[in-house]
């Protein structure tokens, strides 16, 4: 550990507020990206979902891959 | 040569199949990454002499900002694949790694401001190297409204592909903007062709989260083609099937 406390660590010698407010930047990219992509996921499958429902229903076979 | 291998990328079910447990591992092994190379950024290697603390933002910083740039290089070289060989697959990832480019991009501009103010005094500077990553930004956002904007799924296709090979100009621009004009922006610390003068205990961490940010991509590219693949895909009998795998249906 390059620091000899934790609140040596919080403050960076000065630069927390920088450091900090960079690493949550960071961290709101990534969750942003987890978030958005499984949302979509889930709207597709509903899609797909209500398709082969109708489908079903409806004695349509699948279309030819 | 057998192009065999080509032609089943070229298959969207192949794809599908393929990637599902490829996903998983890009996803395991970007976390480790990015998780070990944090903590060792933050707490483990020395300050900079001259920076201070505020010197750790370079792990995210400088892999973001490499990132942003190799997004948009994948997205011209696969735009060229998808008009040429008209490849679904290529148009798709054109169209899903745009928002995710975005993305590092701004993270690459808010982390740079962010570090510039302590470093050079000023959020932001009108200088060569943070105006061209901007119109880089920017270039982005109107890939992905250009591709929002047309309703014909091959043609949006069509034409953000040609926007990808048009924008590539900035490429350059970015790369040597801090050799061809007087900046604040430090030149390149990194050179394939020589020894980093960084000290080791500084670098290796930062080489760590950019391999990290790779594989972050990756992961969340894949994830995204997927799910276009599988809405693309959804009247067929193989999507059927995963669907009752799933239990979705």
């Amino acid at each position: 550990m390059y620091f000899d406390s934790f609140a040596d660590f919080i403050a960076m010698g000065g630069h927390g507020t920088f450091v900090w407010m960079a690493y949550a930047c960071f961290l709101m990219v990534i969750i942003w990206n987890l978030i958005s992509p499984v949302m979509r996921r889930r709207q597709v499958l509903e899609s797909a979902r209500r398709y082969w429902r109708r489908a079903d229903a409806e004695n349509q076979p699948p279309s030819v891959d | 040569m057998n192009w065999t291998w080509f032609h089943k990328w070229g298959s969207p079910k192949w794809f599908f199949q393929k990637t599902e447990a490829l996903v998983l591992w890009f996803g395991f092994l970007c976390l480790i990454l990015l998780v070990v190379g944090t903590v060792w950024g933050l707490a483990f290697a020395p300050e900079d002499i001259k920076q201070g603390n505020s010197f750790r933002i370079f792990y995210i910083h400088v892999p973001s900002a490499i990132l942003a740039q190799s997004i948009f290089m994948a997205m011209a070289i696969s735009a060229v694949v998808g008009l040429v060989w008209r490849m679904k697959l290529a148009h798709i990832f054109v169209q899903v790694a745009a928002p995710i480019g975005a993305s590092i991009t701004l993270l690459a501009l808010v982390t740079g401001a962010i570090w510039g103010k302590p470093t050079w005094g000023t959020w932001w500077v009108w200088d060569a190297r943070l105006t061209s990553t901007l119109i880089q930004f920017f270039i982005y956002l109107g890939i992905i409204s250009l591709y929002q904007s047309i309703e014909n799924r091959d043609t949006a296709y069509k034409a953000t592909a040609i926007a990808c090979l048009v924008g590539i100009v900035n490429l350059p621009i970015i790369k040597f903007s801090v050799n061809w004009w007087k900046t604040l922006h430090q030149p390149a610390t990194f050179k394939l062709t020589e020894a980093p003068s960084m000290a080791a205990e500084m670098w290796v961490p930062g080489l760590i989260m950019l391999v990290g940010f790779y594989l972050f991509f990756a992961f969340a590219v894949l994830v995204r083609m997927r799910s276009e693949v599988l809405e693309r895909e959804k009247r067929t009998a193989w999507v059927r099937e995963y669907l009752e795998k799933k239990n979705v249906l």
